[in-house]
């Protein structure tokens, strides 16, 4: 009822944008062979796919190598603390419904420092977009651990190798109740492009853990170890995208990498459940002469 | 006996609905006029523990409630033992044989008067629930103020109108039962209020005034995790669907503060409230909203603290904490208001001025300010009007090629309400330079750290100065803020009526801090002393720090419990 998934205004007709009106004035900073490039890329592509104008875009951004892409796409952004894009995005998104609203963060930043809010944004159900981009390691502190990490992986910080398990970001997604819940690889920028573009057109909160080799600190997950493990999720023509077990079930596996859509079901909004958004959203409400006078007689 | 102000105790054990009772009590009054001050000191607990609810109503204005008790109610011995000595002398203390033994009370106390009414009695015959107890003894004290028992039955069906008839007229039996025992057992009227104009005045908490100042000035996104003051968040949720306002509780206090950022970001005028440890988690996110640029307001509710501490009590703690809250330098407001009718007004302000400057402002409470319940004849919603400062809400208000953070004269940059044509930037949290490009060049850190600090030029012509109380000249002058306030002009009138001996110096604004008119003020009194609820005298510290004057004298205190005047009476009393 609330909306119709948020989208352009823009069509075929009117909308002569291209990948590389995305970019600002400033030039990506990240290290040559990042795997940020491809996300960076195929992000841009997808815009144009959805005839998105950069004004019509708000990316909230974690702090990390990740969250530096905040300069370097041209849409309304919000560059917050580590860990808090998700409801700096929140908040955005209640106050103004009609914004496409996406968040940018690493894995450090969003199972990590910001784990709690990875949990419950997830089961909230806001209609907006969240792409990890999954390195396994903590990138612009220049090469700790992650909560991604694999056991025995060997940093800065856990010289002898990591002790603990792995975060799995797309089972704590599942688990937390996200509706749409993927997985790309930023050395596939067609294909992670097509996932990033079903999660934005998907009603509800859309969860994308994007493999992104760190080519100076991450020298065990690299292109190559990747291309030899992913398999395609799509290519299974009996894979059921609204099982839930099934999608559990293949977010464990290890040996072979699945990419794609694990999950997409369909569920009311939490903005739906918002009575005082159903006309308009809360940033159009005129606010200078609001009358009080029926809250101050409860007190008489 | 005609009497111009009565204090009224209630105690007993937590989960015997003191609170709802002390509310009805203060209520009564103020519908017809009187003024009402109350305090209710519980414990946090949800049964067992012993709980108050102190009320003082008066035919003048007050500021405070006090310590002469003229009737407590005692719902259980524990009362009598550790409330008998702040009766006052010739006092009445209400109480059942049943529950309590009040042999050894009495020989303490000759002075005061003992009367005995059968609450549990009462209540068993009439087959009501335990709880009901409360209303017998309301009955009971209204008979011995000789007051209106028509006004208390209105207010308990107002109160208890959603329970259902059968409910109420338990409860408004119950009440009677209480008068008429009274009514037949004491055969003079033991006190009688003055007459007053017949007005009804609201009741209305820190608290409520909170609220209500933040609805009419288009607080239109609300977050907070359940903490002190925690009625914000249940008077929010209750309106948000006829006032459009979004209401959250958010998973923890990062959330909240970045909840509330997020939607100020997007143009809503956003609010969050918590008490200290909330806003010890809160911390990094006002530094965010600071370097953005992003417009919030942050209520602090004071407790006993460090930690946990003593959650459901008061203290003045946190204020150098608030005025030096997070990491690194920057322009902030921080606003305490001494009492309801204060925290209703500088809601208001503080919506423009976080507006008008894009920075957090802190508005400081205390357990004591956001839960007692002060007595208005009105508040004027008209005189809270909404300056959103620079902001830009459509695409054709831009001019030119849009910079976010703009190198203004006065430091303040147009801000554009995210989503509009052509106002596309960065609100960046790291340093960053005019369009929002994360910049780390020393000659842009000093622009933009000098730009942001700039504003304080306007803020500090804008922020109104300490106001003064009493005479210009008086001996001994008293300097305070927040909540203090109270108790202080209660003090002040009582130490005046001879002699100009005080007057008081309240801030409202602590940060930022006018020096220059704050040393006039010092150079021109005689003696000075301090009033906090605090071990460390905080204002004294944050003088000393902004002007080099020590203030010597100091009445301070820090039990969790606020001030009462006679405190500070006999603090001043002792000043040399
Ligand atoms: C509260 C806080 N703690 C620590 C940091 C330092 N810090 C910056 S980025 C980062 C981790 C980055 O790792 P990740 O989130 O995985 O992002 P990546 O750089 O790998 O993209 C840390 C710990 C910070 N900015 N804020
Ligand atoms: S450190 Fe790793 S994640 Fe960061 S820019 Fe370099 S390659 Fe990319
Ligand atoms: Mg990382």
């Amino acid at each position: 009822m609330v909306m119709d998934k948020t989208k352009s205004k823009y069509s075929k007709e009117n909308y002569n944008l291209k990948p590389g009106d995305f970019n600002t004035e400033r030039k990506p900073t990240w290290c040559s062979g990042c795997g940020n490039y491809g996300i960076w890329n195929s992000l841009k592509k997808t815009f144009v796919k959805l005839y998105l104008m950069p004004h019509e875009i708000l990316i909230v951004y974690g702090i990390g190598c990740s969250g530096n892409g905040a300069n370097f796409i041209k849409t309304y952004a919000f560059h917050a603390l580590h860990g808090r894009a998700l409801p700096v995005a929140t908040g955005a998104k209640l106050a103004n419904h009609k914004l496409n609203v996406m968040i940018i963060g690493g894995d450090g930043d969003g199972v990590g420092i910001g784990g709690n809010h990875f949990m419950h944004t997830c089961r909230r159900n806001i209609n907006m977009t969240y792409l990890l981009h999954n390195n396994k390691v903590y990138g612009l502190t220049t090469g700790q651990t992650a909560p991604t990490s694999d056991k025995g992986f060997k940093t800065k910080s856990t010289p002898s190798g990591v002790l603990e398990k792995p975060v799995n970001p797309v089972l704590l997604a599942l688990a937390s109740g996200a509706t749409y819940v993927a997985r790309g690889f930023s050395g596939d920028t067609s294909h992670l492009s097509e996932v990033i573009r079903k999660a934005i057109k998907h009603k509800g909160f859309s969860f994308i853990d994007v493999l992104q080799p760190c080519v100076t600190f991450n020298k065990q997950n690299t292109y190559d170890f990747y291309r030899e493990k992913i398999y395609k999720l799509d290519e299974i023509k009996s894979y059921d995208k609204s099982d839930l077990n099934e999608a559990i079930k293949r977010s464990m596996e290890e040996e072979k990498i699945p990419i794609g859509i694990f999950y997409q079901v369909e569920r009311p909004l939490y903005e739906d459940g918002l009575k005082q958004i159903e006309r308009k959203p809360l940033v159009d409400h005129i606010i200078t002469d609001i009358d009080i006078n029926r809250l101050l007689n409860n007190y008489y | 006996m005609k009497v111009s102000n009565l204090t009224w105790k209630i105690g007993g054990e937590a989960g015997f609905g003191i609170l709802s009772t002390g509310k009805i009590f203060s209520k009564i009054f103020a519908k017809k006029g009187y003024s009402v001050i109350d305090n209710n000191e519980y414990s946090s607990l949800i049964r067992g523990g012993h709980n108050t609810y102190t009320i003082r109503i008066s035919s003048n204005e007050i500021f405070s409630t006090n310590k002469d008790i003229n009737i407590l109610v005692a719902l259980n011995e524990e009362t009598i033992r550790l409330h008998q000595e702040e009766v006052t002398y010739g006092g009445y203390i209400v109480y059942d044989e049943n529950d309590c033994n009040i042999g050894d009370f009495k020989k303490a106390r000759k002075d005061i008067n003992y009367v005995m009414v059968p609450f549990s009695k009462i209540i068993s015959e009439l087959g009501a629930p335990k709880v009901m107890v409360n209303n017998v003894s309301l009955g009971a004290s209204v008979a011995l103020i000789n007051y209106d028992l028509e006004i208390l039955k209105n207010v308990i069906k107002d109160i208890f109108g959603r329970k259902g008839s059968e409910i109420v007229n338990l409860n408004i039996k119950s009440s009677e039962l209480g008068y008429k025992y009274i009514k037949k057992k004491l055969k003079i009227n033991v006190y009688e209020l003055e007459i007053v104009k017949p007005v009804s005045k609201m009741l209305v908490t820190g608290n409520d005034a909170v609220f209500l100042g933040a609805v009419r000035a288009g607080c239109k996104f609300y977050a907070a995790y359940p903490m002190t003051p925690s009625s914000i968040l249940h008077l929010f949720a209750s309106i948000e669907d006829d006032y459009n306002i979004v209401t959250k509780h958010a998973e923890d206090e990062m959330a909240v503060i970045n909840m509330a950022i997020g939607a100020s970001f997007v143009g809503a005028r956003a609010m969050v409230a918590t008490s200290g440890g909330g806003f010890s988690l809160m911390n990094e996110g006002i530094s965010s909203a600071a370097m953005t640029e992003t417009p919030i307001v942050i209520v602090l509710c004071q407790r006993p603290a460090p930690a946990t501490g003593l959650p459901t009590w008061t203290e003045q703690g946190d204020m150098l904490f608030a005025v030096h809250s997070s990491h690194g330098e920057f322009l902030r407001v921080v606003i305490a208001p001494g009492d309801p009718e204060e925290c209703f007004y500088l809601t208001g302000e503080a919506f423009n001025l976080a507006d008008k400057y894009q920075i957090p402002v802190i508005i400081m409470l205390d357990k004591y300010l956001s839960e007692s319940h002060f007595s208005y004849e009105k508040f004027d919603f008209k005189n809270i009007t909404v300056d959103r400062g620079k902001l830009l809400s459509k695409s054709k208000d831009i001019d030119g090629e849009y910079r976010r953070y703009f190198n203004t004269d006065d430091g303040i940059s147009p801000r554009v309400v995210a989503g509009i044509k052509g106002g596309i930037h960065i609100a960046n949290s790291d340093e960053h330079d005019e369009d929002g490009y994360s910049e780390e060049s020393a000659h842009n850190r000093k622009i933009m750290v000098d730009k942001r600090f700039r504003k304080i030029k306007k803020l500090i012509e804008e922020i109104p100065p300490p106001k003064i109380y009493g005479p210009i000249d008086a001996e001994i002058t008293v300097w305070s803020w927040g909540s203090c306030k109270g108790p202080i002009l209660e003090a002040m009138n009582i130490l005046n009526q001879k002699e100009k001996k005080v007057n008081l110096i309240h801030f409202t604004y602590l940060y930022p801090f006018d020096s220059e008119s704050i040393e006039g003020i010092i150079e021109e009194s005689n003696k000075n002393v301090v009033v906090e609820n605090n071990k460390t005298s905080q204002l004294a510290k944050i003088i000393m720090m902004n002007t080099g004057y020590k203030i010597k004298n100091k009445i301070l205190k820090y039990s969790g419990r606020q001030f009462l005047p006679e405190e500070i009476i006999s603090g001043i009393e002792k000043i040399e």
